[in-house]
């Protein structure tokens, strides 16, 4: 049967790609290119690159906001649904965040921008009422050496990824009943928490933390946009080498490539060390009865964490959305001093091909996730096994591998195949990142089907197959559909894949926004970035829209 | 019609070593044989393993014959064993009618051929003209009797019953059982029942067995 080719080609497409491309950014690092004369090992490359002006400040540049990033975000998470878990206040936020998930990251980021730079719509709120300021103060917000606004803007995204993650986890543990009962011995709220929820709960989000720590100390787009600039962060550096025309710096940059690798191993392995700091703190305080009676304020400020990343958000997205159609619009105007579509006009004509690829590459690659998706859980059934922890590796190998690592390798690939920037390499990339995203959305509800309903067409003599198409696919209909629409999201927003292996020669709206970054002109950044936000809503509004047509007469299959 | 008869022969179904069923009998058509047992003791599994959708975590042996032909060696969808469950289990994307036409065989051809057989069969348990119902707007017992209704449309060669009445009503309960076994007795189809309830195996009338720790 076809479900049994799902697993081995899920491997293939998932881990293929990364260890080729792994692979190929190792052997230049050392010098060994035969293609571009590096017939022999050598560490030069590795030296010149260590010799970089300001290259430890760029490491550091990664490294600590990659880690202060995974600390705000996972601390806001928790604390968050140790307060408020089950009261309405956590379904109301949590409504409020889910559709963050699906903003891309860039747009995000210009949204922060917009919102905090000097000239930004913050400051225009307050001047010159309570600063005085007629003009923007000339401060460095946005790009601030620290990555202050990076590091925002990186929290803004996680959280809610961490949240639905972690939400998706909460049914395997007690968390009601564990609550009361700690509460019944005097604990305070979050401290029972702590003590009694987190440890099963962290397991279970532990791979989904590591793709944060990966993400966020190997990011791109969101650093371009509002990171530090001198020296940038590691892997901003990266991809100005890797686009260098000139074909020796790939050793160079292949070696870059590698420290990136070894950044983010130094940032999980920090990690996993404060891992076993803070369950021994825990255990510590547990031992001797620690109650902390007094913590809701930990819970409040963490609720207070998660509406401000998404009031944030979506104020960024309506500012971003403001400037797309502003005329003249003068500091400290809150508001444009006239509407125009002149921005939009003249983005048109440039933007309908990069659209145009962006959704070809969006579709065709969630279109193959859903379907090698599909057969890796018809396996499972199958098989009666559900994906274990070595599968579970697999899924999140493609969010903890830094991408700049592997990606480099594997442009290398398609630029000696002679594929790169054509349109099944840019697909196969996508879909190494759009299938865990696919995959991790619509397994829960696959699993949670009932399989009686199985049992019961195939007593009706239905086959598998007209069993998989009649029953079981109509009723996950909504379930699939938010499955690609995640996976459609994730298409839309990936940067760095699509900058290395579209080679420049196939732009999609986010490279094109990203592009517009240091060029600074607020309203085609405005109609990119707003491109760019609605087409995963779009997405999202199809799956929601279609499957309430079709079973408007059905009333258990609503939500 | 005795060849069509239900029989298995030494069926044994064990879960990490342990057995838990273990029967040889022979079910003649119109007849019950109910299984009794505590929840928990593994009574389910025996139907599961006729009807061929049994966990691969189980381990099972053992031959099941209807009249002449093997089941066991049949893959689920040939078995043909209607299959009444404690829930209705009623597709909900699909009408009352809806569910009904799918279990109609493929060899009666044409719509409203179709049609026109599940409307006789919503007749038959007392719901007439329900066909354009969505299955969620009906009563417990309503969508017992459409659940009843599908199974014998597929022209079953057997029921199998898993605690089909525990969920109803106890009024209902006597109702359901009455029409459930006057059915498999007008269509000559033998029965196996599983239950915990002594009622429905008095109700049932049939050979008991009884299996786990009782």
């Amino acid at each position: 049967m076809l479900a049994r080719l799902g697993p081995p080609l899920a491997i293939l497409l998932l881990a293929g790609p990364i260890l080729a491309g792994l692979a190929g950014t190792l052997l230049p690092a050392f010098g060994y290119l035969p293609a571009l004369g590096g017939e022999a090992f050598t560490l030069a490359h590795v030296t010149k690159l260590l010799a970089q002006p300001g290259l430890a400040t760029s490491m550091l540049l990664s490294l600590v906001p990659g880690l202060i990033t995974t600390i705000v975000s996972l601390g806001v998470v928790a604390f968050f649904i140790a307060g408020f878990a089950g009261t309405k206040t956590f379904s109301r936020v949590q409504h409020l965040v889910s559709p963050l998930l699906s903003v891309p990251h860039a747009a995000a980021a210009f949204g922060l921008a917009f919102l905090i730079a000097p000239s930004g719509m913050i400051a225009r709120l307050v001047s010159p009422g309570l600063t005085g300021w007629q003009q923007p103060p000339d401060l460095l917000i946005v790009n601030d050496p620290l990555g202050l606004s990076m590091m925002a803007g990186l929290v803004m995204k996680e959280v809610p990824f961490l949240l639905l993650i972690a939400l998706a986890a909460l049914p395997q543990v007690d968390l009601f009943r564990t609550r009361r009962l700690a509460a019944a011995l005097g604990y305070g709220r979050i401290a029972g928490f702590v003590y009694g929820v987190w440890p099963p709960l962290y397991r279970q989000i532990r791979l989904a933390v590591f793709a944060v720590i990966a993400f966020s100390s190997s990011v791109v787009d969101v650093a371009v946009i509002l990171g530090p600039t001198t020296p940038a962060p590691l892997a901003v550096r990266l991809l100005r080498w890797m686009n260098d025309p000139e074909l020796s710096m790939r050793f160079f940059a292949s070696a870059g490539a590698l420290l990136q690798l070894g950044v983010t191993a130094a940032a999980i392995l920090l990690w996993i060390g404060f891992e076993r700091l803070g369950a021994w703190l825990r255990d510590h305080a547990c031992a001797r009865g620690l109650r902390f009676r007094r913590d809701t304020w930990a819970g409040r400020a963490a609720f207070a964490g998660m509406s401000l990343a998404a009031l944030l958000t979506f104020a960024g997205l309506a500012t971003l959305a403001l400037w797309s159609v502003a005329g003249l619009w003068q500091f400290p105007n809150v508001l444009p001093d006239s509407f125009t579509l002149k921005s939009w006009i003249a983005a048109a004509p440039r933007i309908a091909g990069p659209l145009a690829s962006t959704l070809l590459v969006a579709t065709l690659s969630t279109l193959i996730a859903v379907a090698l998706t599909v057969l890796c859980l018809l396996n499972e059934n199958r098989t009666g096994r559900i994906a274990g922890r070595r599968a579970m590796w697999l899924i999140y190998l493609p969010l903890i591998v830094p991408q700049v690592a592997f990606l480099f390798g594997l442009q290398l690939l398609f630029v000696f195949t002679g594929t790169v920037a054509s349109l099944p390499a840019l697909v196969l990339v996508h879909l190494v990142f759009v299938m865990p995203y696919v995959f991790l959305s619509l397994a829960d509800p696959w699993r949670a089907f009932d399989p009686r309903f199985e049992a019961v067409a195939a007593g009706l003599g239905k086959s598998r197959l007209s069993t998989l198409l009649a029953i079981r696919l109509p009723m996950l209909l909504r379930a699939i559909l938010v499955a690609a629409a995640v996976g459609f999201a994730v298409s839309i927003g990936l940067y760095l894949p699509t900058v290395l292996i579209g080679a420049g020669r196939l732009e999609t709206v986010t490279t094109e926004a990203v592009a517009l970054a240091s060029g600074g002109n607020r309203r085609i950044i405005g109609v990119y970035a707003f491109v760019q936000m609605v087409l995963p809503a779009i997405g999202f509004a199809v799956a929601t829209v279609v499957p309430a047509l079709i079973f408007r007469h059905r009333r258990a299959m609503r939500v | 019609m005795a060849e069509n008869g239900l029989f298995l022969d030494d069926v044994t179904i064990a879960l990490n070593g342990q057995t838990l069923v273990s029967v040889t009998h022979r079910v003649a058509p119109g007849d019950v044989l109910t299984v009794m047992g505590p929840s928990g003791s593994g009574k389910s599994t025996l139907l599961a393993y006729i009807g061929g959708f049994l966990p691969p975590a189980f381990e099972a042996s053992g031959r099941v014959f209807s009249g002449d032909i093997e089941l066991t060696a049949l893959p689920a969808e040939d078995r043909h064993a209607g299959i009444l469950f404690q829930d209705p289990l009623l597709f909900p994307h699909m009408s009352v009618g809806g569910n009904l036409v799918f279990a109609i065989p493929e060899a009666v051809k044409g719509k409203a051929a179709r049609a026109a057989l599940a409307e006789t069969a919503l007749e038959g348990v007392g719901l007439a003209g329900m066909a354009g119902r969505d299955p969620d707007t009906l009563s417990g017992g309503q969508k017992a009797r459409v659940a009843l209704a599908r199974a014998l449309l597929s022209s079953p060669r057997m029921l199998l019953l898993d605690e089909p009445f525990s969920k109803l009503d106890a009024n209902l309960r006597g109702q359901m059982r009455e029409l459930v076994f006057s059915k498999a007795r007008d269509g000559s189809l033998p029965v196996l029942l599983v239950t915990h309830d002594e009622a429905d195996a008095q109700a049932a009338g049939g050979a008991v067995i009884r299996i786990g720790a009782a």
